[in-house]
């Protein structure tokens, strides 16, 4: 098997624009399930029972079905609810849905993690609770749940790939099609693998210089 | 909006893939199993280049999409001279190589949970390492990792969605070619999240009961 650059080479243009349209969607499904998720948590947190039960059942169907499915019911099912959108939109719309009931989770157990005296000291201080959330609760359990949304966030980046069946010309859908106007499908195909590889490495090791950054207050309460 | 007559006509064709889905799923977690228990021992290897070889095991499989390689190796296997290689075998194999680094990582996980005690007392027994393997450390890491073994039974149910890429007639597959003859895209897809959902909530159920058993004797 001999590696063709030139297919590389030729399709540069194509690929760039493929690999900017998978970041574009991947970063905008990561703020938009983050906000999507943080909405939810809180909602579970604070809320009561009435806001709490339709949550837990729409955080179990999403997690109990595919991605794909999803974004099949978004994408087709979703003009006979007059939800028209294009690939772009639809794909960012399932990307965000999709991650923030993981994202929920994650904060849920985020908020679960900062010792309850906290929020009453912080009440008998006159704090509100906006601002509880946001100058209290929010610093402390990002040290604890980096990691895990991190982990979340690449899990998002590997699920970009599945957005190139509704069309989206995303990394994947680029790399196939060239792949079948030339035949070259091992080249292309190894290359987006080293792709994928580049783009979730660079990610999780920027998760870690974060996790020293947002764990810094912690190293200047011991000094 | 929906038209009850074809929902109960297309119900069982849906039902029919359903066991595919499954099939290949579960095939797929048993020689996952088989993988994750080898690089899982191999992580733990006192052999540095063993160890870097179950990191790097673990790192491409689950740094790659799925979706890119199932597609990879339906369009390699041919190339390494495995032509025709049939849509399920070819789902299958993607399937496990990339379960397998899962439980890769979750065996690990179970394997450093048992006492390092056993395995000494094993030895002065007089075990060789593959029965200290078989006998001792993989039942006892599988109890301790139940739970996230069905957590990885359900993760492989919704990622088998993706073998309709390589032409495999699964639940999803089907699913879509019923809408794209009906045009009820809303109900067809409904239906498909409705199946999957009837596996997977019992199954996460399970999930939380074994592990909520887990902690009361781990108390």
């Amino acid at each position: 098997m001999i590696f063709d650059p030139t297919i590389v080479t030729e399709h540069l243009g194509d690929i760039g624009s493929g690999f900017l349209v998978t970041l574009g969607t991947w970063s905008s499904g990561v703020v938009l399930g983050m906000a999507l998720g943080m909405l939810i948590a809180v909602a579970q947190v604070f809320g009561n029972s009435l806001v709490r039960a339709p949550l837990r059942v729409f955080i179990e169907l999403i997690r109990s079905t595919p991605f794909l499915v999803q974004l099949f019911l978004i994408y087709y099912g979703g003009p006979s609810f007059g939800l028209s959108l294009d690939p772009v939109p639809a794909g960012i719309l399932g990307l965000g849905v999709y991650g923030s009931v993981y994202f929920a989770e994650i904060f849920r157990s985020g908020f679960d993690s900062v010792a309850r005296g906290q929020l009453e000291a912080a009440d008998c201080l006159g704090i509100t609770r906006l601002q509880c959330i946001w100058r209290i609760q929010v610093p402390q359990m990002l040290v604890i749940i980096l990691p895990a949304l991190v982990n979340m966030i690449t899990v998002l980046c590997k699920e970009t790939a599945v957005l190139s069946i509704i069309t989206i010309p995303e990394l994947t859908m680029v790399l196939t099609g060239i792949g079948s106007e030339t035949f070259a499908f091992v080249e292309t195909l190894l290359m987006l693998c080293i792709g994928y590889l580049i783009l979730v490495e660079l990610c999780s090791r920027l998760g870690m210089l974060l996790e020293t950054r947002v764990g810094r207050f912690m190293n200047r309460q011991a000094r | 909006m929906f038209d009850w007559p074809l929902l109960q006509q297309n119900a069982p064709l849906l039902l029919d893939a359903l066991w595919v889905t499954l099939q290949v799923s579960i095939a797929a977690l048993a020689i996952g199993f088989v993988i994750g228990v080898i690089v899982g021992s191999l992580r733990l290897s006192p052999v540095p280049l063993l160890r870097r070889l179950g990191g790097a095991y673990i790192f491409v499989f689950r740094g790659i999409p799925l979706l890119v390689q199932l597609l990879f190796i339906y369009y390699f296997l041919p190339r390494i001279g495995l032509p025709n290689v049939s849509p399920t075998v070819a789902a299958v194999i993607g399937l496990s190589l990339a379960a397998g680094a899962y439980i890769a990582e979750i065996m690990r996980g179970g394997f450093m949970a048992i006492p390092g005690g056993q395995l000494e007392a094993a030895g002065l027994l007089g075990l060789n390492a593959r029965q200290m393997l078989l006998r001792i450390r993989v039942p006892q890491a599988v109890r301790l990792t139940l739970p996230s073994l069905v957590n990885e039974m359900i993760l492989l149910i919704k990622a088998s969605s993706l073998v309709s890429v390589v032409g495999l007639a699964d639940l999803t597959r089907t699913a879509q070619n019923l809408a794209a003859s009906d045009y009820m895209f809303v109900q067809d897809y409904l239906m498909l999240a409705g199946f999957y959902c009837v596996i997977n909530i019992p199954l996460a159920y399970c999930g939380s009961v074994l592990e909520r058993r887990l902690k009361e004797r781990g108390a």
